[in-house]
């Protein structure tokens, strides 16, 4: 392995900066002359806006200028779009409202803008906002998805009839149902994948600058993919994109959350236009309880159809997904853009699947890490352990016995996806090891003997990583030899700066600390997809080994020159080093890059500089994979659940940087078990936000987390010359099956079958003393 | 956020002298935690801005009520909403009944509101408890009232 290159734990080289409080976020810009913006939300979950007086609260000290949805409409706002787009249930393109900045004359959620108010303060700006009157006419709304197609519900939209947006099947249903009709057994399962808030922990943040000069927007903010930002913000201002330079630095948590274009960036941006000054915005913690994209809400019923050596027939699941008042970007795309991955790790002969996307007065439903693909894992792993318990099977030994070989891969699994590789039955013998899976009847005794109840689950995680093939990014070599790297990939926590050091330190031989990242900044190069999907490691390493290699190629030539011998007698060495082959004529990668920028010494014609851009494409997905299992032990009076173990056996192909891999594999997994344990999003019956703080809404605390264990089990992709697959998202893909499992296997003993997210002290005693307790001759045992 | 409160106080006077009082603007704003303007309305109703504090919203509403459902003396129906702007609102009625009793007026009240907006997200947990000790509060100081005006005589 190279000092410093792919495979070495480098520290984190950001870390100096963020954890000595030296991060550039977008709220420390405060540009001269800048005002600062608050926006008044709906206060109900729908209603009529018969007419809003801003008279008085114009009057207040301070303030710049007040803008409701009348000046939206006279300015020509748009809404954004959604990009991805299904059938509705007239199999016609799906009804897709834009994703309104203001409200117009309707408000459809709780949260939903109503007004702008743009002042010299915060606190002025929110003095003015107490006095704004709405005349709001509230109208019976729904905001809970198991009653949005109810008869007789609210309609959000009028063109929606029963709030159906989307109705789509995937698969074969005719294979499906053939496979049920043979089958020795059927397994089937309900239940509900809760809401959640993304909860960053840097807010929502944006300042922009109007130049009338120049007649463009400089937009700084905590986003995650400024180029599509840019693109869908265009959109909604009425301008080509090249008026807007969108510029993210240092973002404190994305998540996916950040990749949704909000209304505010619009909002912030069209104030400063209007007022002619710098306008900043951030959000409050409870306004984004309110206005974040909230994520996941699903209700989900799924059957797995086995034979009589239970091998698996079939699988068949139907689903709602809720999607809030308007689509977001990527609304449509968490229920169905990542479904693929219902096919499991398993030779499952037969899919069908049934998904309805509905409409609730809330605020829009946006990805949250694996963006459905924790969705798919729990409708397969869930139904797999009730199987097992239905067939009294030990649930490890079912899953290995339906197991893709290795052998098999490539695979085509027939319904979405062809995974690229992994070695699934090598993944689930290792985690079974770390976790001595065959002790655990042992440790279940022990707990009953202490009158605790515990239980153990195991979820096998597969997901697409780098959906997403295409990426620009280019290398320059300045005259000393320095390199900076730039690409559309923004780094929102998850190391992404170390990761682009340390390939160009494999691939260009020199020392991480000679290479600079560039911040993700639309002037700086013209195409970028941003970070998603885990594709950042996938992506960069394909594109910077080829930037690489084409600057190496131009060095060879530019050295040729210098050492006055033919490109193709050149080598690049360690140390950075073009050397001449059978001589001892060479010259450093600076004294190259040097020479490359003094035109008066190249021949005629000869390009100077040492820098290459370009886009690349990947031959195709890949397919981390793992192996999750968690243990728990419940406390039947008092209903308090402990996450007493955790281990993962994860396949990420080949890891450029270990350390940031388990990081990301840790981070992954407490927020699958943070939903699990306690994040809830609830909205009463009247579309209001019952947990709209931390007091409500129970984040998970490094108490309630167990330690992790973690081992390898790469096998490397056949998609990318470097093997690598993509860590960002497995870790929550695996935790919400896994921590579901183990908490159903804890309970099962009582006979409760079902047991919904989240594992609260107060529904879990309630679901045990309904259960009538436990039993006392079990307690003994 | 519905949200539900019943309770009961017994006054130091009689039901008609209570049910004065429940009617007297001047009464009602001495009495009304927060109250900074109350008037009559035609109808009978009345007009309000309340300050209130609930957790850590606090905002000032301005409120409509009317009264139906009139049987004097033994009670009215209050239906009305309060604007709190950027806080929220509330809207519901009360039911409130006046019984003659040995040692007084026995007052019952049956509130069933709705409240929304900021008030609901953060300060839903708290309304039960804030609401509690207003109504608390309001009756404390109607008995001061009604007994510095019409003493136990008046039973």
């Amino acid at each position: 392995m190279r000092e410093f290159g792919i495979g070495q734990s480098l520290p984190r080289t950001e870390d100096l900066r963020l954890v000595r409080g030296t991060g550039r976020y977008t709220d420390d810009i405060a540009p001269a002359g800048s005002a600062r913006m608050y926006v008044l939300r709906s206060q109900h979950a729908f209603a009529r806006i018969g007419g809003i007086a801003i008279d008085a609260a114009l009057e207040v000290p301070g303030v710049l200028a007040i803008l409701t949805g009348a000046d939206a409409t006279a300015d020509g706002l748009g809404g954004f779009t959604s990009m991805v787009r299904r059938t509705g249930p007239d199999g016609q393109p799906n009804f897709e409202p834009p994703f309104a900045v203001i409200a117009r004359d309707v408000t459809r959620y709780v949260g939903e803008p109503v007004a702008v108010i743009v002042a010299e303060t915060l606190n002025a700006a929110k003095d003015a906002a107490e006095l704004i009157e709405v005349d709001y006419e509230a109208q019976p709304c729904v905001a809970d998805l198991a009653l949005a197609d109810a008869p007789g519900a609210p309609l959000v939209w009028e063109q929606c009839p029963g709030n159906l947006c989307v109705l789509t099947e995937v698969g074969d249903k005719s294979a499906t149902d053939d496979a049920f009709a043979r089958a020795a057994h059927v397994a089937q399962v309900d239940f509900r994948i809760s809401r959640v808030a993304v909860s960053t922990m840097e807010p929502r943040t944006a300042v922009a600058e109007w130049s009338e000069a120049d007649q463009r927007f400089t937009l700084h903010a905590s986003i995650q993919n400024p180029h599509m930002s840019r693109e869908q913000l265009a959109g909604v201002l009425g301008l080509p994109s090249h008026r807007i330079r969108a510029v993210a630095l240092d973002v404190g948590g994305g998540f996916g959350l950040k990749g949704v274009p909000h209304p505010e960036l619009a909002l912030v941006m069209w104030a400063a236009r209007r007022v002619g000054r710098p306008v900043r915005w951030t959000s409050e913690r409870s306004e984004g309880f309110l206005a974040d994209c909230h994520a996941r809400d699903q209700i989900v019923h799924a059957e797995l159809a086995l034979d009589e050596e239970a091998r698996f027939l079939g699988l068949r699941v139907r689903v709602k997904a809720n999607f809030g008042a308007y689509l977001s970007l990527a609304g449509v795309h968490c229920a169905l853009g990542n479904i693929g991955g219902l096919s499991g790790v398993y030779v499952l002969p037969a899919i069908h699947g049934e998904i309805r996307g509905l409409f609730t007065h809330t605020v829009p439903i946006g990805p949250y890490r694996g963006a459905g693909r924790p969705e798919a894992s729990m409708m397969i792993e869930r139904v797999i352990d009730v199987a097992a318990r239905d067939l009294g099977m030990d649930p490890a030994e079912l899953r290995r016995r339906n197991l893709i070989p290795a052998d098999r891969m490539p695979y085509d699994t027939g319904f979405v996806f062809t995974y690229d590789s992994g070695d699934f039955p090598a993944s689930q013998a290792k985690v079974q090891e770390i976790s001595d899976w065959n002790g655990f009847e042992r440790r279940r005794a022990g707990a009953w003997a202490r009158g605790r109840l515990r239980g153990i689950g195991m979820a096998h995680v597969i997901e697409i990583a780098a959906g997403q093939l295409d990426e620009m990014g280019a290398i320059e070599v300045d005259t000393s030899g320095a390199i900076a790297v730039t690409t559309g990939m923004q780094n929102h926590g998850q190391g992404h700066e170390t990761m682009y050091r340390q390939l160009i330190a494999e691939f260009m031989h020199v020392p991480p600390d000679k290479v600079s990242v560039r911040d993700c900044d639309t002037d700086q190069i013209p195409y970028g997809f941003g970070t998603g999907g885990s594709r950042s490691a996938v992506v960069a390493g394909f594109l910077l080994e080829t930037l690489a290699s084409k600057v190496i190629a131009k060095g060879k030539q530019v050295a040729a020159i210098m050492l006055e011998v033919e490109p193709d007698q050149i080598d690049y060495r360690e140390g950075a080093v073009f050397a001449a082959r059978d001589s001892n004529r060479s010259a450093t990668l600076a004294e190259v890059a040097r020479f490359a920028h003094q035109p008066m010494h190249l021949p005629p014609g000869f390009e100077g500089g040492l820098s290459h851009r370009q886009m690349t494409r990947l031959a195709g997905p890949t397919f981390p994979n793992g192996c999750h299992v968690c243990e728990v032990e419940i406390d039947p009076e008092t209903g308090h659940l402990d996450f007493v173990g955790y281990w993962v056996s994860e396949d990420v192909g080949k890891a450029i940087n270990p350390m940031i891999v388990k990081g990301q594999v840790h981070g992954g997994v407490v927020q699958g078990l943070g939903q699990a344990l306690g994040e809830y999003i609830h909205y009463d019956e009247e579309g209001q936000l019952a947990t709209g703080s931390f007091m409500d809404y129970q984040m998970p605390r490094a108490l309630d987390m167990p330690a992790i264990g973690i081992v390898s089990s790469d096998t490397p992709s056949r998609n990318n010359p470097l093997g690598i697959k993509g860590c960002g998202e497995g870790g929550t893909v695996g935790a919400l099956p896994a921590a579901m499992n183990a908490i159903a296997d804890a309970l099962g003993p009582l006979g409760i079958t079902n047991f919904d997210m989240p594992a609260t002290p107060q529904r879990l005693w309630r679901a045990i003393r309904d259960a009538g307790g436990m039993p006392h001759a079990m307690a003994a045992e | 956020m519905a949200f539900k409160m019943d309770g009961e106080s017994v006054l130091p006077a009689g039901r008609e002298t209570v049910w004065a009082n429940l009617n007297d603007p001047e009464t009602l704003k001495a009495c009304i935690p927060g109250c900074q303007e109350l008037e009559q309305k035609e109808n009978g109703g009345f007009s309000a801005v309340v300050k209130v504090k609930i957790g850590p919203v606090s905002a000032t509403f301005k409120g409509s009520v009317d009264l139906t459902d009139l049987d004097p003396p033994s009670g009215y129906r209050i239906v009305g909403q309060g604007e709190g702007g950027a806080a929220g609102f509330a809207r519901g009625g009360a039911t409130v009944g006046l019984i003659e009793q040995e040692d007084g007026t026995l007052l019952r009240y049956d509130v069933d509101a709705v409240i929304g907006g900021r008030l609901a997200q953060l300060g839903g947990r708290l309304v039960n408890g804030v609401a509690k000790k207003l109504a608390d509060e309001f009756f404390a100081k109607f008995a001061q009232l009604i007994e510095e005006r019409h003493g136990t005589a008046s039973v």
